[in-house]
């Protein structure tokens, strides 16, 4: 089996206000998470906000130091007290989807510019090669390289963008792609186009994802593993379709009693016309 | 009852005019919750804003009018021209972000009792007002605090207090839950469901969320760039629906416990910008035909208090019958090419 991703004792805490009154956030309480499979998996972390989900995406990319505990992605030690991963190696291993398009990509560069970077910078591919691994991946989200040549991130729709961010993260075939509600900025018409492409790229680039979100409905249609966090600790943690059919602990029971469903109600609603 | 007759609502913009809300006529009925769906950039947040009366710069109204059924202190009929000076008395408004829409330098209790009607009787309105906070579930001190001491939930729950306090026969609110997690949104659509109850008013909501509308709401209305599309009670929209939109907007989000493989919607609205010939929709509609794109569909009642504007609104339950026989999840995962053509088809 292989270790898709493994935390250990992982913690976090932030101090708050000035030096006689402090108070300590705990943002990750002691997170253990050990995922191991031979198939690539996409794992889904759900919890509201300021259970420390952000914050444990944040660990693993390198953007936060943990206070103790450390990480492991696909075999590569990526965090932890005295980590240095090789900077270009980390990034052909981990990759980040962001929340905002918008935000992720800059408004005086062009989208094709951080494509072709990335292929050359991280890939450590020649010219004419990048702009092929480009082509490439661009063909994986159904785009083509003449669609984002030259455009700037104002002439997308947040739908192509998020698409084109995706692509950008298959570039250098990272094993892990960690993806940060990466569908909330999203049309709900058109969500499920950028869900169903998570699906198709696990088993066509063989990636795996940890997809961080708030939405139990598209954690329960995409994930093969669920984590369910709270308050800077993981409260369950198991397989998607078990955890959420029958959840163990009283919090995961809340989040879900709380989901306004399709199928039941919370209290009667009237038919006007027909009384 | 609120009748909305030909409502023509319009942004003057540099690049000239567009008409965000395009030709809305409608009834809505006292004392029901009625929820508004539709995508970004489809006009309901502005149809809010025209029901409110809250038009200026950039926006205007057009043409059509708004009658709320309702007769002010000197015995006229309320319409779009006067409703201003009935705001909070007999028409309120719930925003979405509480953090931008109370004065942050300013204690709550100081901006609850911050209007003409109030003068002279401060003391006792504001005993009052401890009082009906409470009901709502806050502590009674929990108006002398900043708005940035409360909780984001804490905060909505005064928003939807100072929408109450005064009773009003109409409430607006526009996605008043979306920056809320699940668990206090529950709590406080339940809370806004129990007061209308109490109160009997006619509430008007907007949210993007389907399963937000399928818990509150008694009927609801879709609309699609700019018009309305269908109109019916909430049931009949989930059950029955009569327009291939409504379809679409209800069947594209998962729910758990439901294996079936879901698709998106490809493509997007048309510009508004560009002249509209034929249904809006047309482009993204799998049953649209030559008439769709050439021929306005009109809206009409196809059943009692249902409406809709779709040339073949009889087609639309056969359709609902292919989808929901459509593949499961894992036939879609072992066939991408399928998701892949929803690719090429977004662009």
């Amino acid at each position: 089996m292989n270790t898709i991703l493994k935390t250990q004792g992982l913690n976090k805490v932030y101090s708050l206000g000035s030096f006689p009154r402090t108070i300590k956030v705990h943002a990750l309480d002691d997170v253990n998470l050990n995922i191991e499979s031979d198939e690539p998996v996409i794992v889904s972390l759900v919890g509201e906000s300021g259970s420390g989900k952000t914050t444990l995406a944040k660990v693993i990319l390198r953007l936060v130091q943990p206070s103790s505990g450390a990480v492991t992605v696909a075999g590569h030690s990526v965090a932890g007290k005295g980590t240095r991963p090789n900077h270009t190696e980390f990034l052909r291993t981990v990759q980040p989807i962001f929340q905002n398009p918008f935000e992720a990509f800059s408004q005086h560069r062009t989208v094709d510019s951080y494509l072709r970077e990335t292929a050359e910078r991280v890939g450590k591919l020649p010219k004419d090669a990048a702009i092929h691994a480009v082509e490439e991946a661009l063909a994986a989200v159904g785009m083509q390289y003449s669609d984002v040549r030259g455009k700037y991130p104002n002439q997308f729709s947040g739908g192509e963008l998020q698409r084109a961010s995706v692509a950008r993260a298959l570039i250098p075939r990272p094993q892990l792609i960690v993806a940060d509600e990466p569908v909330s900025m999203i049309d709900a018409s058109r969500r499920m186009i950028i869900i169903n492409l998570f699906l198709a790229l696990k088993e066509e680039y063989r990636t795996s994802f940890l997809y961080i979100t708030h939405d139990l409905a598209t954690a329960y249609y995409i994930s093969d593993y669920i984590a369910v966090m709270n308050k800077g600790r993981i409260v369950e943690f198991g397989d998607a379709k078990q955890v959420l059919s029958r959840p163990q602990h009283e919090y995961t029971q809340l989040l879900l009693d709380s989901i306004p469903r399709l199928n039941s109600r919370w209290v009667e609603r009237r038919n006007p016309t027909t009384g | 009852m609120i009748r909305l007759d030909n409502i023509v609502a319009t942004y003057t913009t540099q690049r000239g005019q567009v008409n965000a809300v395009d030709g809305v006529t409608l009834e809505i009925p006292d004392s029901i919750v009625m929820g508004i769906a539709g995508e970004s950039g489809c006009g309901k947040s502005t149809l809010m804003k025209v029901l409110y009366g809250d038009i200026g710069f950039p926006l205007s109204l057009s043409s059509g009018s708004v009658d709320y059924g309702l007769v002010n202190e000197r015995g006229e009929p309320v319409t779009a021209d006067n409703i201003r000076n009935e705001w909070f008395r007999h028409i309120s408004y719930i925003p979405q972000s509480s953090m931008s829409s109370l004065n942050p330098v300013v204690r709550i209790r100081d901006q609850f009792v911050d209007f003409p009607a109030t003068a002279g009787r401060k003391k006792e309105v504001l005993a009052q007002v401890r009082d009906f906070v409470q009901k709502l579930g806050l502590p009674p001190e929990s108006i002398d605090a900043y708005p940035h001491q409360l909780s984001g939930g804490m905060r909505q729950r005064i928003m939807v207090a100072m929408a109450t306090f005064f009773q009003p026969e109409i409430i607006l609110a526009d996605e008043p839950t979306t920056a809320l997690d699940v668990v206090v949104q529950k709590s406080i659509l339940l809370l806004l469901l129990d007061l209308q109850k109490e109160m009997g008013n006619t509430i008007l909501l907007v949210s993007h969320d389907m399963g937000v509308h399928y818990q509150v709401t008694d009927k609801m209305l879709i609309m699609y760039a700019a018009k309305v599309v269908e109109y019916a009670d909430t049931d009949d929209i989930f059950h029955n629906p009569l327009h291939p939109y409504t379809l679409m907007l209800t069947n594209s989000l998962p729910t758990i416990g439901d294996e079936r493989a879901r698709r998106g919607l490809p493509g997007s609205p048309p510009s508004l910008w560009e002249p509209q010939v034929g249904c809006r929709f047309a482009a993204r509609c799998p049953i649209a035909t030559d008439r769709c794109r050439q021929e306005e569909p009109p809206f009409v009642e196809y059943q009692r208090g249902h409406f809709s504007a779709c040339h073949f609104a009889g087609d639309v339950a056969a359709l609902k019958e292919s989808m929901q026989a459509g593949p499961s999840l894992s036939e879609v995962v072992r066939d991408t090419s399928k998701l892949m053509s929803d690719l090429e088809a977004d662009r």
